[in-house]
C-alpha cells in the first residue's frame, strides 16, 4: 500500500486527516499525527476536547467521519494483536460476578482464540501481570470489593496481559490513590524500557513533565505535538485551554443544528 | 374406579399419600411429559437468563415474549390459508420466533434512530405488538376454517396440552443451549462485562449479541406452551436473579441459576399435578418467586440477613471500643486504675443503664473486671486493647486538625466515625505522617462530648 505523503510506515500509530463526529457534531477535526515509537505520550486537553475519542477512533471503537489510521503501516483490524487497551474505569459495572484474576485473564482472550478454554500459561501470564501492578494478593478478590485505585490497577494488569507493543490508556491516573499512581508510573517506565509505545489520555498538567516524553495537546484539533520540553509551553497550553476556538465551535454548533 | 390425578385432572379432592407418591415417582404419563419439559425449560432459561441479566437486557426479553403473539396468530392464519388446520406446533413456534426477533429489532431501531431511551422503546414495542397479536388472534378465531381455540393457551400457557414430542423438543433445545453456553461462556462474559475491550481484541460483539438474543428468543418460544408468553420472562430473570445472591463467580452463578430453574420447573409441575385446577405455568413462576425471597433474605452474597448481621457485628464492635476508650480516658484523667460507673456516665453522654450493659459485656470478654467495692478496673488485656483504640482515635484527631483544618472542638465526633474502620495499614501511614510513636495527648478536653 502506498503511504500518504509525509507519513512513515514505521510509525506505531499514524493518523491521516482524522475527523470524528457524534450525531453529526464533530468532536475531532482534521487530526494528522505520526506517533513516535518507544515513547510515553500524553494526550492533554480540556474536557470535551476529544482525547478519549481520539484513541477510540484509532481502535475502531467509534466510526470515523473521514480519514484513516495506520498501525505500523497497516489498518487496525489487521494489527489488533499489537494493541492493548486500558478503558476508563467508570466504563464498566464493577458489581460483576468475577474476580480480579478473571478480569485480567480477559486480556488473553485475543490470543487464546474464541470458544477455546483458558490455558494454563494464560492463567500464569495473568497472575504475573497482577503481580507487576502489586495486586497479586487480590487475585481471588471479587472486583466490587476492590478500591477504585485497585480496580484501575486490575485494568492496567489486563492490558499488560495482552502483551502488545502499543498501549492506549484512557485516564489511568483519574482519582487514584498514591500507591496506584506509583504502580502505574512504574509500569510506564517498565514499558518504555522494553521499547513499547504508550499513549495516555491525561488530565493532570502538573505531572506531564515528570511522567511523559511526548505530549499531544488536543482541543478538537491538534494544537501542538512533540517532545515535552519543546511543546509543553505556556503559550501552547494557553492555545489549548484558552477558551474554545470561536469560529470552529460556531461552525460545529451550526452543523449540529442542521 | 381409581381416580387418576394427572395435570389435566380437575377434581377437588386433596391429594392422598398414595397420589403424592404417584406424582413424585412420575407414574403418570402426562405428569412425566410435563415434568421433563419444564425441567428442561428451567435449566435452559437459567443459563441464558444469567447472561441476559448481566447484559442488563431483562426487559428486552419481556418485550420479546409479548411480541411472539402476533407471530403465533399470523402463522396460524398462513397455515390455514395453505389448507392445513393450523395446529402444527412447529409452524406456530416458528411464527413466534420470527416476531420475537422483529420485536428486538424494533427496540434496537427505535433506540438507534430516536432520542428515546431503552425503557420507552421497550414499552412501545411490547404494547404495540401485543395489541396487534390480540387483534390478529380475534381475526384468527373468526376464520371459517381451522380451529383457533387453542391459540389463546399460548398467552397464559397450557402445560396439559403438551405431548411427549413437545417435551422431547424442549429437552433437545435445552441440551443445545447447554452446549452453546459452554462454548460461548467466555465470550459472553466478556461481552457483558466490557464490550469495548472485547471489540478491541477482535471479538465479534455484534454477532455475540445477536446469538445471545436469538437464544433468548428460543427459550421464550419453548416456554410459550407451558408457562405462556406473559410469564415467560419470569423463567429467564428470576432464577438468574436468585443465583446472584449465592455467588460472586459467574460459573457458579450459571450452575446455580440452571439448578434453581430446573428445580422450580419440577416442583411447579408436581405441585400443579397434586393440587387440582392449579395452572402449571403460574405455579412454576410462584415457586421461582419463593426461591427469590429465600435467596434475597438468606443469600450469602449481599443477602438481607448477612447484611444485617455484619451491621450488628460492626455496631457491637464499635460500642465496645467506645466503652474501652471511655474507661481508659477516665483512668488517664484521674490517674487511678479503677473507676465507678458514674465516672463513665459523667464523661459520656450515655445513660447509666447503657453503661452498665456495656460493662457487663466487657466483663464477659475479660477486658474489665468488677472489684468488691463496686469499682471497675481494666484487665491487662483490656488495657492493651483500650490503649490501641485511644491511640488510633487520637492519631486520627491530630491528623484531622493538622491536615484537614478541622477545629479541635469538632474532631472528636469525626474521629469517632472513622477510627473503627482504620486498618493496620492506615494506622501505620498515620504514624509515619504524624511521626507519632506513643499515645498523643487528647487535643480537646476529655469528657466534653455532650
Amino acid at each position: 500500500m502506498r503511504m500518504e505523503e509525509g507519513h512513515s510506515s514505521t510509525s506505531p500509530v499514524s493518523i491521516h486527516d482524522l475527523t470524528v463526529a457524534y450525531h453529526r457534531k464533530p468532536v475531532l477535526w482534521d487530526v494528522d499525527l505520526d506517533i513516535p515509537e518507544g515513547k510515553l505520550i500524553a494526550v492533554v486537553g480540556p474536557n470535551g476536547a476529544g482525547k478519549s475519542t481520539l484513541i477510540k477512533a484509532v481502535m475502531d471503537l467509534v466510526p470515523k467521519a473521514s480519514g484513516k489510521v495506520m498501525i505500523y503501516g497497516k489498518p487496525f483490524r489487521k494489527q489488533r494483536k499489537l494493541v492493548a487497551y486500558v478503558p476508563q474505569r467508570e466504563s464498566v459495572d464493577w458489581d460483576f460476578p468475577i474476580d480480579a484474576l478473571g478480569v485480567v485473564a480477559m486480556g488473553r482472550y485475543g490470543s487464546i482464540g474464541w470458544c477455546k478454554p483458558l490455558r494454563k500459561q494464560d492463567a500464569q501470564i495473568a497472575m504475573d501481570a497482577l503481580d507487576r501492578v502489586g495486586m497479586a494478593d487480590y487475585a481471588r478478590r471479587q472486583i466490587s470489593q476492590l478500591s477504585g485505585g485497585q480496580q484501575q490497577r486490575v485494568f492496567l494488569a489486563r492490558a499488560l496481559a495482552q502483551d502488545s507493543s502499543i498501549y492506549f490508556m484512557d485516564e489511568p491516573f483519574a482519582s487514584v490513590d498514591a500507591a496506584t499512581e506509583k504502580a502505574i508510573v512504574n509500569v510506564l517506565a517498565e514499558l518504555r524500557s522494553t521499547g513499547k509505545t504508550v499513549i495516555v489520555v491525561h488530565h493532570d498538567l502538573q505531572t506531564v513533565r515528570e511522567y511523559f516524553d511526548h505530549v499531544i495537546l488536543l482541543n478538537m484539533r491538534v494544537v501542538a505535538h512533540g517532545p515535552v520540553d519543546e511543546v509543553f509551553t505556556d503559550e501552547n497550553l494557553k492555545k489549548t485551554y484558552g477558551g474554545r476556538l470561536t469560529l470552529l465551535s460556531e461552525a460545529v454548533d451550526r452543523l449540529a443544528r442542521h | 374406579m381409581i381416580v387418576s390425578h394427572s395435570i389435566s385432572d380437575a377434581s377437588m379432592a386433596l391429594p392422598s399419600l398414595e397420589q403424592i407418591v404417584r406424582v413424585f415417582s412420575l407414574e403418570d404419563y402426562n405428569t412425566r411429559v410435563v415434568v421433563l419439559g419444564v425441567m428442561a425449560l428451567g435449566t435452559a432459561s437459567g443459563l441464558i437468563g444469567t447472561f441476559l441479566l448481566l447484559r442488563k437486557r431483562a426487559l428486552t426479553a419481556d418485550a420479546l415474549s409479548h411480541a411472539t403473539l402476533p407471530g403465533i396468530a399470523a402463522a396460524f392464519m398462513v397455515m390455514v390459508a395453505f389448507g392445513s388446520d393450523g395446529k402444527a406446533l412447529a409452524g406456530l413456534l416458528l411464527g413466534a420466533f420470527v416476531f420475537g426477533c422483529i420485536g428486538v429489532l424494533g427496540i434496537l431501531g427505535i433506540r438507534k434512530t430516536t432520542r428515546l431511551k431503552d425503557d420507552a422503546a421497550i414499552g412501545i414495542v411490547l404494547s404495540v405488538l401485543f395489541g396487534l397479536g390480540l387483534c390478529l388472534l380475534r381475526m384468527a378465531t373468526e376464520l371459517p376454517t381451522g380451529s383457533a381455540a387453542g391459540l389463546s393457551g399460548f398467552i397464559f400457557g397450557k402445560a396439559s396440552s403438551m405431548v411427549a414430542s413437545d417435551a422431547l423438543i424442549m429437552a433437545g433445545v435445552a441440551l443445545g443451549i447447554v452446549i452453546v453456553t459452554i462454548a460461548l461462556h467466555k465470550e459472553w462474559t466478556l461481552l457483558c462485562f466490557d464490550e469495548k475491550f472485547g471489540a478491541v481484541q477482535g471479538c465479534p460483539t455484534l454477532l455475540l449479541d445477536v446469538v445471545l438474543m436469538a437464544m433468548v428468543a428460543i427459550v421464550t418460544v419453548i416456554a410459550l406452551q407451558s408457562v405462556g408468553l406473559v410469564l415467560a420472562v419470569a423463567m429467564l430473570i428470576i432464577p438468574a436473579a436468585c443465583a446472584r445472591y449465592w455467588t460472586t463467580k459467574i460459573i457458579t452463578m450459571l450452575m446455580a441459576a440452571a439448578l434453581i430453574g430446573c428445580l422450580s420447573g419440577w416442583l411447579g409441575a408436581v405441585a400443579s399435578a397434586l393440587v387440582p385446577r392449579m395452572p402449571t405455568g403460574p405455579v412454576i413462576v410462584l415457586i421461582c418467586g419463593f426461591w427469590f425471597i429465600v435467596s434475597f433474605v438468606f443469600g450469602p452474597n449481599n443477602g438481607l440477613f448477612i447484611r444485617q448481621l455484619t451491621r450488628i457485628r460492626l455496631q457491637r464492635r464499635i460500642s465496645l471500643q467506645h466503652i474501652l476508650r471511655a474507661m481508659w480516658e477516665v483512668c488517664e484523667d484521674t490517674q487511678s486504675s479503677s473507676f465507678t460507673i458514674e465516672d463513665i456516665v459523667y464523661v459520656r453522654s450515655w445513660s447509666k443503664r447503657a453503661v452498665e450493659k456495656l460493662l457487663r459485656r466487657c466483663a464477659k470478654q475479660h477486658v474489665a473486671t468488677r472489684e468488691p467495692n463496686s469499682m471497675w478496673r481494666l484487665t491487662e488485656k483490656g488495657s492493651a486493647e483500650a490503649s490501641r483504640v485511644v491511640r488510633n482515635h487520637r492519631l486520627w484527631e491530630v491528623y484531622l486538625i493538622t491536615y484537614a483544618d478541622i477545629a479541635p472542638s469538632h474532631v472528636d465526633r469525626d474521629a469517632d466515625m472513622i477510627e473503627h474502620v482504620l486498618g493496620r495499614n492506615l494506622v501505620s501511614q498515620l504514624e509515619e505522617l504524624l511521626k507519632a510513636t506513643d499515645i498523643p495527648k487528647s487535643p480537646h478536653a476529655v469528657g466534653t462530648s455532650t
